[in-house]
């Protein structure tokens, strides 16, 4: 047992280290680490621009697709290698995820070449940023529920209905979409996916303002949207199966949840003054600290069970799928917990005033939004299951009815 | 990234597995819990030929000569069919502890003997419903002499050494030392006792001018008795990752076996998303005991730390899995018959033999402020 790099791997970080080194800002270890926050959007969409380019550049900013996208054609443990590199340095970030993460490579599965000749390589650049359109009001863990419509007119389609907590939406170039083509088809089998353009006529884009008072995602209108008929991928009706390959890449994206952790709540402790003494000898700091302590443990570890599965040319096992179940409800809790230590103070927010820059108050909003986003704990833990321990799928009354005929969203 | 077991390891995994299988199910322990043995004796014996107990005792001195790997493989298969053997007195505790404090001649003398079974160890430190510390162990030694009562010593009736946490005068944390005793020597009395847990044996033991020598130095033994622990503790780990997996199991099988309303009860979010947590649990304290299993391995000096993590997450994890494995059985789980009982049962004796919970978590913390992560 060993967390040794083989002597590739060591190479290779050396190298990724070296580039890094030459190219970014080491992190400042005592800059407490912010929530999200979107105030500055532009500059730092900007700046995040210049980065990914410069990535791109130097192959790294999509390590294991293939050379013929822009890719490096390297290994998963390499890009793993990269990004442990990376975390060291102050790098913008956060606008690529969900295009490179999940648009993009489920252009690359069904998209045709000339497409992909055209679009994989602006969007690694950083000129060209995708986002999501797949959630609706009455369909969000049942994204099949979807009602947003597509009528085939000639060579294109005509796209109706409404999009909603599209991330990005407002700054993004480009789209994949599900949408329904035939209301009478049983719910998974009348769908039908597009990529289209954000800027085509007929689509509006309209902010959300998230419980944290910041705008991060949006609601996205279609009236009379054309989109050629060359921009569907897979059949008609057969847009859930292309749905698949995205959802399936969202678990891979979907990492461990970062921001404050046991780290900055030992701090706190060490620095505040209960009325029975220093938080960090309260009995009930301690325990918490300890069993945030061995939940991030525990899930470092398990990343590197799979990292080593990887490394070995195995398939990982599914312990994986336990990341985001673990981390959602920690972020919250422990930003919560670290707000009560500081009395009636924990309810500052303004960065001026707030404990380490409001990151535990900013972390308490995100946390909230991160339980659901991306499959909900509820949906995590149905996968776990089902998938895992091969307990039995929900009941469902669903599968067989037309779509036309079926309750949704709320009534 | 080599992150897992080797081959070798694995394939031990394997042989012990085999053998547990059929010597040791839960028809096995039944026995045991419904008898007056407080072990099985068949299964231990077959152990100890096998090499298992000598497995990391080096080989100057009768055993295999591996390492605390292969005992963890080994913790692992134990703890899934809840053997009813002094393993854990005997090896995790008794032996290391020799291992890392016994003089040449008192290695000589023991180890042997602890690798083939001739002779069972145990460590004392209990002395009532208090937890043992420097403030509180009574048990006194000098002049050669031991006095005092432990309880609950584990495996106390059928050990022949005990390594026991004594007072021998110091100050503060400098009060206790380790103090070996023959068992079978003048001034000892024992009885069994009973426990939550009858598949593995505890009796209370009383010295009275017990002639016995110290293990280690004088005044270092808190220091040494909290090392032992500590490599006890990721071993422990790994019997409880054993038991929480069998546990879980145990829990999946019946949801998929009994129906309610029409359906079976695994469909039913409320049973699915419980065994998904138990599921969760388990991988988390996996992971942290695979970590403490390197650190045991390496000493690489945060063994403290990560054999707290390791403690922590696989006392939690079955915890879980055995209370509500109960749940998911519904009444029949509540029944001397069904088999959760033995998991509901060895999880609580677990959670306690090195210290509760609540101590190792204090022990994380003092590491962590130690090693000024933040
Ligand atoms: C910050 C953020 C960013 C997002 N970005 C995007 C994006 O870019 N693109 C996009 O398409 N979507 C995006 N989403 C939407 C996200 O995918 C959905 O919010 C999520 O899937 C949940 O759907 P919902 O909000 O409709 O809640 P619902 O599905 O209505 O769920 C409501 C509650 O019911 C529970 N529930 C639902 N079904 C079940 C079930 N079968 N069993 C048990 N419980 C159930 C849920 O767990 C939840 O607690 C984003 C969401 C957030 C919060
Ligand atoms: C101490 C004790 C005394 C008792 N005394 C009496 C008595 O005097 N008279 C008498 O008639 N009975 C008595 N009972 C029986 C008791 O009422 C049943 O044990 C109880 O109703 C559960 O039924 P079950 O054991 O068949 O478990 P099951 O119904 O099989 O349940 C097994 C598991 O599945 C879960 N489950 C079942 N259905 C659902 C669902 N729809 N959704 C989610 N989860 C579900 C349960 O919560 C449980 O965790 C007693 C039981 C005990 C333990």
């Amino acid at each position: 047992m060993d967390f040794n790099d083989t002597p590739e791997e060591a190479k290779f970080r050396a190298e990724v280290r070296a580039w890094l080194e030459a190219n970014a800002k080491p992190k400042d270890p005592n800059k407490a680490r912010a929530g999200r926050s979107n105030k500055a959007e532009a500059d730092r969409l900007a700046s995040a621009r210049v980065w990914q380019a410069k990535k791109a550049e130097a192959g790294y900013a999509a390590i294991t697709w293939p050379t013929e996208f822009g890719g490096l054609g390297g290994s998963s443990i390499q890009s793993v290698i990269y990004s442990q590199e990376e975390s060291n340095f102050e790098v913008p970030g956060g606008f690529f995820d969900i295009g490179l993460g999940m648009c993009i490579p489920t252009m690359m599965a069904w998209a045709t070449k000339e497409q992909n000749e055209r679009f994989v390589k602006p969007a690694l650049y950083g000129k060209e940023i995708w986002c999501q359109l797949f959630s609706e009001p009455s369909a969000g863990s049942d994204v099949a529920g979807l009602r947003t419509k597509a009528e085939r007119d000639g060579d294109d389609w005509v796209i109706n209905g409404q999009k909603v907590w599209t991330s990005g939406a407002h700054f993004c170039d480009y789209g994949i979409i599900v949408t329904r083509s035939d209301p009478s088809a049983p719910k998974h089998k009348g769908l039908t996916f597009f990529f289209l353009d954000m800027k085509s006529p007929g689509i509006e884009v309209r902010p959300i303002k998230q419980i944290s008072g910041e705008s991060n995602f949006n609601e996205v209108f279609f009236t009379d949207v054309r989109v050629p008929d060359s921009q569907r991928l897979g059949d008609v009706g057969e847009g859930w199966k292309v749905a698949l390959t995205t959802l399936m890449n969202e678990r891979l994206a979907i990492g461990q949840g970062s921001g404050v952790d046991y780290t900055e709540l030992l701090k706190l402790a060490r620095q505040t003054e209960l009325e029975s003494g220093p938080a960090i000898k309260d009995a009930n700091v301690r325990e918490h600290l300890a069993d945030w302590y061995v939940e991030t443990q525990g899930l470092k570890y398990t990343k590197f069970r799979t990292l080593t599965a990887l490394s070995k040319g195995q398939t990982p096992g599914p312990e994986s799928s336990i990341g985001k179940i673990v981390s959602g409800p920690k972020m919250q809790d422990l930003a919560s917990f670290a707000m009560d230590l500081q009395g009636q103070g924990g309810i500052l927010q303004g960065d001026e005033d707030a404990e380490m820059n409001a990151a535990f108050q900013n972390q308490w909003m995100w946390g909230a939004g991160y339980r659901i986003a991306g499959g909900t704990d509820e949906i995590l833990r149905n996968i776990v299951s089902e998938q895992v321990l091969g307990l039995p799928q929900d009941i469902r009354v669903d599968k067989q009815v037309p779509f036309n005929e079926l309750p949704s969203g709320r009534k | 990234m080599n992150f897992d077991f080797s081959d070798d390891q694995k394939m031990l995994k394997d042989q012990a597995r085999k053998f547990l299988d059929d010597t040791c199910t839960l028809d096995h322990v039944r026995k045991i819990l419904e008898g007056d043995a407080g072990h099985d004796e068949a299964v231990w014996k077959g152990l100890c030929d096998l090499g298992f107990a000598g497995a990391a005792i080096p080989e100057e001195f009768g055993g295999l000569g591996l390492g605390p790997l292969e005992l963890c493989v080994l913790a692992e298969e134990l703890g899934r069919c809840v053997a009813p053997v002094p393993f854990s007195s005997s090896i995790y505790l008794a032996a290391e502890a020799l291992k890392q404090f016994g003089s040449q001649s008192q290695k000589e003398t023991w180890l042997p003997q602890l690798a083939t079974g001739a002779c069972v160890g145990t460590v004392a430190s209990s002395e009532g419903t208090q937890p043992p510390s420097p403030a509180t162990v009574k048990t006194s030694f000098a002049d050669g002499k031991l006095n005092g009562t432990k309880i609950p010593v584990a495996d106390a009736m059928i050990s022949g050494i005990a390594i026991v946490l004594a007072n021998t005068g110091g100050a503060g944390e400098r009060a206790l030392s380790l103090v070996l005793v023959d068992l079978n020597g003048d001034g000892v009395s024992r009885r069994e006792v009973e426990t939550i847990d009858p598949t593995r044996g505890h009796g209370e033991i009383v010295f009275e001018n017990a002639p016995a020598e110290l293990l280690g130095q004088e005044g270092q033994g808190w220091d040494d008795y909290r090392r032992v622990e500590a490599g006890a503790a990721v071993l422990v780990a790994f019997e409880q990752v054993g038991g929480a997996e069998a546990a879980m199991n145990m829990a999946k099988d019946y949801a998929l076996e009994r129906y309610a309303f029409g359906r079976q009860i695994g469909s039913y979010q409320a049973i699915k998303h419980k065994i998904a947590d138990m599921y969760v649990k388990l991988e988390l304290a996996r992971s942290n005991a695979y970590y403490g299993a390197m650190a045991f391995a390496e000493d690489a000096g945060d063994l403290e730390l990560a054999a707290a993590a390791a403690r922590i997450a696989a006392t939690e994890a079955y915890r879980f899995a055995a209370q509500e494995s109960i749940q998911v059985h519904g009444g029949i789980g509540f029944t001397w018959e069904a088999n959760t009982q033995f998991h509901y049962r060895r999880s609580k004796l677990l959670a306690l033999s090195l210290g509760s919970a609540s101590r190792w978590k204090d022990r994380l913390v003092s590491e962590l402020e130690k090693s000024n992560v933040a």
